[in-house]
């Protein structure tokens, strides 16, 4: 394997390995209480029967989504907009796609996506699987044909490697493309934060303010109505009465299934490490979480189509202090992430 | 030959009774971000034609109810907990049913 860094190798191992539930000096802090308390995340992350995770194919999709080979343009990566550094995103309220063109969503996180139950803000791909190749062939986004990718990585004898150490007889397709990266995915996973801590019984890991705005949070704030469990996501979709930033009218999920309550809906995102993916909604229309919090206390400004469980919140000044103290104590452990080496 | 007609008779008023049965109103909850049925999560569940499903909201946030399947088309809008909505099925087929906001609930109905 002369082509991959042991480095990274060996801390792909430990995540699957922690994944798998075996015990692990990376991300054993979860112990299997995960199961007990909704609020911590379980050891195990779901994966379909045709692709059960392992430490080569998670490092196989590692490599994948490190490699601007997979853009049409050979220079845009999986990490250009999913990057490590900016919490597995790109800091931008919108992503900048091909050409540099400013594009109209914001670049999610992928840290969790392995246990969402559906993808991307609109929800069009049911899988991680089916994620994977969606923004390779976006013409506004990598603007890759996949016929064409399977030629090129064929054509390079350390892939050929790679792919049928991680799926035997399979060959290099598109369906091992996705699957590949679909497994790396699965890898990035929130680690332990101090409001993990408190929640195994740490009384110190977090401040009076983080406690008193988790109180806040599952009640006068009602932010549980659709930030629930450890990942503080509903696999919902809501319409969150946000101000337009652009002329052009987005309609979110509605473009996929013709119900009213889903015009202008969108995902529920995570909130595990949110205070590294600023700015803030699916078109990054807030800079900070206070303008976040402030938002949700007006019950939101476009009133066209609101989700019903948007109301006017009375919070107090010190009340959205405490709001925000809670959600910056959800910010796990920094991950440590090797860039591998291209294969050639 | 008096056990049988007995029996007979038995049948004939038990035959007279079945035309007469109210379509019945089946209560379906939403709970948990699951369609409940007797307090069991269903995905499945066949019904009669002309019976009246009434969903009833159990969780503290809202639940939508919507199909759009070609045998019955509807969007019954979003409720809070404590608040039901009820569709009648009239014709015969499948319909499936959903939570546009979660989309995890989902139900396959069969209409007989």
């Amino acid at each position: 394997m002369k082509h991959s860094n042991t480095k990274s190798r060996k801390h792909i191992g430990a995540v699957v390995a922690a994944l798998l539930g075996v015990s692990s000096v990376f991300y054993s802090p979860f112990g299997g209480t995960g199961e007990a308390d909704p609020y911590l995340r379980p050891d195990i992350a779901p994966a379909p029967a045709d692709n059960q995770l392992t430490p080569d194919r998670a490092e196989l999709g590692k490599i994948l989504f490190f490699d601007p080979r997979l853009s049409g343009s050979n220079w845009i990566s999986c990490t250009t907009c999913h990057n490590p550094a900016l919490g597995w995103s790109d800091g931008l309220p919108t992503a900048i796609g091909v050409g540099m063109k400013t594009l109209h969503r914001a670049t999610p996180t992928i840290l969790n996506t392995a246990y969402n139950r559906i993808q991307m803000w609109d929800g069009r791909a049911p899988s991680l699987e089916e994620q994977a190749t969606g923004p390779i062939v976006s013409p506004d986004e990598m603007n890759q044909n996949l016929d064409d990718l399977v030629k090129e990585l064929s054509a390079i004898p350390g892939y050929k490697e790679l792919f049928e150490k991680s799926y035997p007889g399979e060959g290099i397709s598109k369906q091992t493309i996705s699957k590949a990266i679909a497994s790396f995915e699965r890898t990035v996973v929130s680690t332990e934060s101090p409001f993990d801590k408190w929640r195994k019984g740490d009384k110190k890991a977090v401040s009076e303010p983080v406690k008193r705005g988790f109180v806040l949070f599952e009640g006068k704030a009602n932010c549980a109505a659709c930030h629930q469990g450890f990942n503080f996501v509903d696999n919902g979709f809501h319409n969150i009465g946000l101000k337009k930033t652009s002329d052009a009218e987005d309609e979110g999920r509605f473009a996929h299934k013709k119900v009213k309550v889903l015009k202008g809906a969108f995902k529920t995102p995570t909130l595990r490490d949110i205070a590294l993916t600023a700015p803030y909604m699916h078109n990054g229309v807030y800079k900070t979480l206070e303008e976040v919090v402030d938002h949700y206390n007006s019950g939101g400004e476009n009133q066209e189509n609101p989700d019903p469980n948007l109301k006017p919140l009375n919070l107090t000044d010190q009340e959205k202090a405490d709001l925000v103290a809670f959600l910056k104590s959800l910010t796990g452990k920094h991950i440590t992430m090797t860039v591998p080496q291209l294969p050639n | 030959m008096f056990t049988f007609n007995m029996k007979k008779a038995g049948f004939l008023l038990f035959a007279a009774w079945l035309p007469t049965t109210q379509a019945a109103e089946v209560e379906l909850g939403q709970q948990n971000k699951s369609f409940v049925n007797n307090g069991q999560k269903v995905e499945q569940l066949k019904i009669k034609a002309g019976d009246t499903i009434r969903f009833k909201n159990y969780d503290p946030f809202f639940h939508n109810v919507f199909s759009l399947s070609d045998l019955k088309t509807f969007d019954l809008g979003s409720f809070p907990k404590g608040d039901s909505r009820t569709v009648t099925f009239d014709k015969k087929g499948a319909v499936d049913v959903e939570c546009a906001i979660h989309p995890q609930m989902q139900l396959k109905l069969e209409v007989e």
